[in-house]
């Protein structure tokens, strides 16, 4: 079984977010870069899939900068045998379909049974490239995955929805998208940070995509980001103090009479 | 021109955060003096259809061969993008649910296009615009789709409000042929389990009470429950208590859990961690009941409570009972 793995490195969730000169993108000096949380259980997910069947390669790509190599250790230290950088000054600015057909272009001559992803990548918080790659490939999907088993030729996987779990079966190969409650993920361990500097970690640019320039990045996208504000400030609220069944009773009547919302 | 919307089936009703993007589908339309057509996708039912109308497309498709009684991400944005194609649209409009996320995603990739994902504002003059939160809300981008595709559009779900229904309103209603082989089934869904019973669903609630560690633990999230069940509210959590296990994430509120903006959120001993506040703090109210009054989660509410949650909570289930039955 052959898993590729789609990480994205985003902020750490608790950063705080500020804008950066330019107005299109945060200020990135105070960041603290993480692979995004939905891909970690991806990961965990494909690492127990090849632990149980005793067989395969679990393959981790990121399309980024630089400081993506860093995620990418990471992953080959917490377990992954293989790591692709997708890299080119081309992908700056690329939207959701953009970004599909550079992670689409980058499979091919790869065999594989699970494309695996995490349901949205932080930040962005967009949820398209998943099913996007899935278009692309013509595969099936399943996307907000809490529960997955990995039978032969196909997998069950149960997605969460609002207020009800679906069960969705599908034939490999399969598009797939975690959501958290998949797993626990592990740690790098100190042998795995060690055996990680050995695996190979391959560097691959638009050239080597067999991609066009206006393809990908702003060029070739439909979607741009055209500014990045900050939520207005709220204004200060009234707090009360003092006897719980008196201020019970004060809040009762402001929502009531004030803000009528009960 | 037209405007295509999907409207979701769920137990053969219709989705009430597709029938938002419809009501904002024909907002758009009166202005612009373009057209409405609504994709009904699944079994609806004759119910689901007349309140469809009701929100005044002027023509609805309807796609319920048997092999949509089960959904498939792959055939229902087949049915989308034909529907798309055949209507010529300018733009297709479909709710941010974990349906409407998949269908629009795949079929915007038929177009050849993006999506405008989660939007909650949109600004349609000359040139699509609008204004999606980034970072769980922590900021706002605003997006432009480029001309030469249709806009593809997912509509964040609480956020644009219902039209006013027009009860005698007769649209064109016609069925929606579509071709689905073996090839588009390669995965569709075998059973849903409903898990929300006596609980609304976070999402789509007008109103959340939240519980965080203030409570000590699990055995007194009761209090939560009994002020979600007096106002008809949706139960949530922050992730501390989520991870400690106290209750199941699908409850959890913030960045690594559910993004929602309720008209009234109350948060019940949630000191309100950067993480927790992203994910509600587009809520139009905000109560916070803490001890601690220098907790963050007072700086972003409305109305707040400085004092214990085991008292304060049961008073006021008790005074909003009381209010609601007078």
């Amino acid at each position: 079984m052959n898993i590729i793995v789609f990480l994205k490195q985003v902020p750490d969730t608790a950063s705080r977010i500020r804008i950066g000169a330019g107005g299109k993108n945060i200020d990135e000096s105070d960041i603290t870069w993480v692979i995004s949380p939905y891909d970690e259980y991806a990961l965990e997910e494909a690492l127990k899939i090849k632990e149980s069947k005793g067989t395969g390669k679990v393959t981790v790509i990121s399309m980024g900068p630089e400081r993506v190599t860093a995620a990418l250790r990471n992953a080959l230290a917490t377990g992954a045998d293989e790591a692709v950088h997708l890299i080119d000054p081309t992908f700056e600015g690329s939207d959701a379909f953009a970004t599909a057909k550079i992670l689409a272009a980058s499979l091919k001559n790869r065999s594989y049974d699970i494309l695996f992803f995490g349901k949205t990548g932080v930040g962005m918080d967009q949820s398209q490239v998943p099913s996007m790659v899935a278009e692309l490939l013509n595969l099936p999907q399943v996307t907000q995955i809490a529960k997955l088993e990995v039978g032969d030729g196909k997998v069950i996987a149960h997605r969460e929805i609002e207020g009800a779990t679906e069960t969705v079966e599908a034939s490999l190969p399969v598009v797939l998208a975690a959501e958290k409650g998949l797993n626990e993920p592990r740690y790098p361990s100190l042998k795995g940070i060690m055996a990680a500097k050995k695996k190979p970690l391959e560097v691959v640019n638009l050239a080597a995509l067999g991609l066009n320039a206006s393809e990908v990045g702003a060029q070739g996208s439909q979607v741009v980001l055209t500014s990045l504000s900050l939520p207005p400030e709220r204004a200060a609220g009234k707090i009360l103090q003092g006897d719980p069944r008196e201020t019970a009773k004060q809040l009762a009547a402001l929502l009531r009479n004030e803000a009528k919302v009960i | 021109m037209i405007i295509v919307t999907l409207i979701e089936v769920r137990d053969g009703a219709a989705k009430k955060s597709s029938l938002e993007a419809l009501s904002e589908a024909r907002r758009q339309a009166d202005k612009r003096g373009s057209t409405v057509t609504a994709v009904v996708i699944g079994s609806p039912s004759a119910e689901a259809i007349t309140r469809t109308s009701t929100f005044r497309p002027d023509r609805i498709l309807v796609a319920d061969d048997a092999v949509f009684a089960n959904y498939s991400a792959q055939a229902y944005a087949k049915a989308l993008d034909q529907a798309v194609k055949q209507e010529n649209a300018e733009a297709v409009f479909v709710s941010a649910s974990a349906m409407g996320k998949e269908v629009v995603a795949r079929t915007a990739a038929k177009s050849q296009t993006s999506v405008l994902a989660d939007v909650v504002s949109i600004d349609w003059q000359t040139s699509f615009k609008a204004q999606r939160p980034v970072y769980s809300g922590k900021a706002y981008a605003q997006v432009e789709a480029k001309p030469g595709t249709p806009a593809f559009v997912s509509l964040r779900p609480n956020v644009f409000p219902l039209g006013e229904a027009a009860p005698d309103h007769k649209p064109d209603v016609q069925k929606l042929a579509v071709s689905i082989g073996a090839d588009d089934l390669k995965g569709k869904v075998t059973e849903t389990h409903k898990t929300v019973t006596e609980t609304v669903e976070l999402a789509e609630a007008e109103i959340i009470v939240s519980g965080g560690r203030g409570l000590k633990g699990p055995e007194h999230f009761h209090l939560v429950k009994e002020l979600a069940q007096v106002l008809g509210a949706a139960m949530g959590a922050s992730r501390a208590v989520v991870d400690a296990g106290w209750i199941d994430h699908q409850f959890q509120v913030g960045q690594t859990g559910k993004v929602v903006s309720p008209t009234l959120y109350i948060a019940c001993g949630i000191s309100g961690a950067i993480q927790h506040l992203a994910g509600m703090s587009s809520s139009k109210y905000i109560v916070a009941i803490n001890k601690d009054p220098d907790a963050p989660i007072f700086k972003i509410a409305n109305y707040g409570i400085v004092g214990d949650v085991f008292q304060i909570l049961p008073a006021l289930t008790e005074e909003i009972r009381k209010l609601k039955s007078e």
